[in-house]
């Protein structure tokens, strides 16, 4: 630290005299390249418009229709104008190149069904997760009054665009700060959202506070650890970033590795890798069913792609002085998120340690830092977001007392009374296991693949990941063996009449799994092809 | 004075940051504890800032003003929510969700 201090002196000293840049620059700014990002902040812009200005019959239905078509809109130019212009823009802070485009399309597809299951109003006057009014008490009278006046949450739709375009942000995101802001624009939104359910509101409030509290930690880590590696490089471009590890600048070379982790820190926590898990069984749990799938699905993708632009092109030089780091974290998130998802009695609370041990399998596919483990990542972000979105769909639908059959015990002989259902849920499980002709396998075999061609330690992380697998098929074919070979259905479990929206998004998502495991080429080629990042 | 004790007040503020999140039980202070992390970051931007002889880490600083702004919206909002539920902002009386 002497050595730092005195050379910081120094630097002082010296640099003075360009304080003031003489001219201003415009920076250049590709419109074309970014219309999807604006596209979708836009409808939620006017999707806010229209919660003040129409009448509250009609919000709804208009609420649906912007957010489903905004998406579709921004997917139109996704593939018309934004893939002939990969560039570097917006003076450096904005990069769309192959894995940008690539995960934009998986985030607004993941979108795109996640506004479906919000829509779901289960024969209902209004939307069926979302509570009448976020602001008042449970169980108070005024709650009672804001149900009968027919209120409805219809912010939702908004709320989740705007969080979409800030995942879109992170992950073409070509400095630290950006990233930063499009950190808190995708999180924001969401914490507002796990705290809207309709039923058991005292945990989904509770689910809130928690995601808040820590996610807004986590962010602060983040951000500190921007400013020490601005402080290291002088710059927080993620190129820039990487000119620095190449040359080092005298006497700042101790603030690089705190500096990394600080900023790793963020990143995990998003991804919900352990030990910065602690928020997801929570979060997954209180949340309306709906906004699980979707931030289950789209969180980790937006989060990985953030965390591949982070690693390969800003600290990847100085990656041997981290890698075994991040290694331990993934063999923690593997064995923890596996062990402990046996002993759940709840549904989504299981499927919240299975996405622990899932975020696991992906850092595996992170830390081959190849371009094959990239395509890996990218294939395994898309494919587990397609299933996830499916089954906690299907979990929104199996009811009881009109309220949602979340505990194991309650799917107990299910699959002898609504074949169709505990059918779906029982393939998505085996997808989320890895067996053959499900997408789940080649996900896992394309993020495993480069990792044991990276050498011995990802020969080991692969090892520890198949037994973890291993570990996790015992649970989810317990679930399944409860569902078909349970001798006492439980009474009054029902699976409720799904509308043509549920459904579409489960039969979406539950046919991407099929396909993705049956044909996976086209897929595969594609994220192969996306493989490549703009420096 | 050395421009790189701002950097040690900046380390030092972030740390007690962090160890209020940790160690206090109401929310709101733990929602403080948050925001002196986010402002120890702003002064190690703009110190650096100075070192460097660049005006981005004192734009940098100006963002992350706006944007914690925004998170003490949504913050206070989440935690009024809960005080009006529970009559209680303590962090230790939200423990229904558990395994």
């Amino acid at each position: 630290m002497i050595l730092v201090n005195s050379v910081l002196t120094g630097a002082v000293l010296t640099g003075l005299p360009t304080a003031t840049p003489s001219t201003f620059e415009t920076p250049d700014v590709n419109w074309a390249a970014l219309s999807p990002m604006l596209i979708v902040m836009g409808a939620g812009l006017i999707g806010m418009l229209f919660e003040a200005f129409l009448p509250r019959g009609r919000r709804h239905s208009a609420q649906v229709i912007l957010a489903a078509a905004g998406i579709v809109v921004a997917f139109v130019a996704l593939v018309v104008l934004a893939v002939d212009n990969r560039t570097v823009t917006m003076g450096g802070s904005v990069v769309i190149d192959g894995m940008s485009l690539f995960l934009i399309g998986a985030l607004l597809l993941f979108g795109l069904l996640g506004v479906l299951t919000f829509a779901e109003k289960f024969g209902d006057d209004r939307p069926d997760a979302f509570t009448p009014m976020g602001a008042s008490v449970p169980g108070s009278s005024y709650e009672a009054a804001v149900a009968r006046a027919g209120l409805a949450t219809s912010e939702v739709f908004p709320l989740a665009l705007i969080s979409l375009s800030g995942m879109m942000m992170f992950v073409s995101a070509g400095d630290l700060i950006t990233m930063f802001v499009a950190l808190e624009v995708l999180s924001l939104p969401l914490y507002v959202l796990v705290g809207l359910a309709r039923r058991r509101r005292l945990l989904s409030q509770e689910a809130s506070l928690k995601y808040f509290l820590l996610g807004a930690f986590a962010s602060a880590f983040f951000l500190f650890g921007a400013a020490l590696l601005y402080g290291y490089a002088g710059t927080t471009d993620l190129a820039g970033i990487a000119a620095a590890i190449g040359s080092p600048p005298p006497g700042m070379e101790p603030l690089l590795i705190p500096a990394i982790l600080l900023v790793l820190v963020g990143l995990l926590f998003k991804v919900g890798a352990v030990p910065f898990h602690s928020w997801t069984p929570d979060a997954y749990q209180g949340a309306p069913t709906p906004v699980t799938g979707f931030m289950a699905a789209a969180t980790k993708a937006a989060a990985f792609g953030a965390m591949l632009r982070f690693l390969y092109v800003g600290v990847e030089s100085a990656r041997w002085d981290y890698r075994y780091g991040v290694a331990a974290i993934a063999v923690l998130t593997m064995v923890v998120g596996a062990v402990v998802s046996v002993s759940q009695t709840d549904v989504k609370r299981l499927l919240a340690y299975s996405s622990v041990a899932h975020a696991g399998f992906i850092l595996v596919g992170v830390l081959a830092f190849s371009t094959l483990g990239l395509r890996g990542v990218l294939f395994y972000a898309l494919a587990y977001g397609l299933t996830t979105i499916a089954a906690f769909a299907v979990v929104s639908t199996v009811r009881q007392n009109d309220s949602e059959a979340t505990n194991l015990s309650q799917w107990a002989g299910l699959g002898q009374r609504h074949p169709v259902v505990a059918g779906t849920f029982a393939f998505l499980l085996l997808a989320f296991t890895g067996i053959p002709l499900t997408s789940g396998f080649t996900a896992k075999f394309a993020a495993f693949a480069p990792a044991v061609e990276s050498g011995t330690l990802g020969t080991v992380l692969v090892v520890i990941g198949v037994l973890a697998s291993a570990v996790t098929a015992f649970v989810y074919v317990r679930i399944i063996v409860l569902m078909y070979f349970s001798d006492t259905p439980t009474d009054g479990v029902t699976v409720a009449e799904a509308s043509p929206l549920t459904t579409a998004a489960i039969a979406v998502g539950t046919a991407a799994t099929l396909i993705l495991g049956v044909i996976p080429g086209p897929v595969l080629e594609l994220a192969e092809r996306a493989s490549e990042l703009l420096r | 004075m050395s421009l790189v004790n701002y950097i040690y007040l900046s380390a030092i503020l972030f740390t007690i940051g962090g160890a209020t999140v940790l160690l206090r039980r109401n929310a709101i202070i733990v929602f403080m504890g948050v925001e002196l992390m986010l402002n120890a970051a702003n002064l190690a931007f703009v110190t650096f800032a100075r070192m460097h002889g660049s005006l981005e880490g004192q734009v940098i600083a100006l963002f992350v003003m706006v944007v914690a702004a925004a998170e003490v919206v949504v913050g206070l909002a989440i935690i009024i929510m809960i005080f009006r539920s529970r009559r209680s902002a303590s962090i230790d009386n939200v423990n229904l969700l558990k395994a």
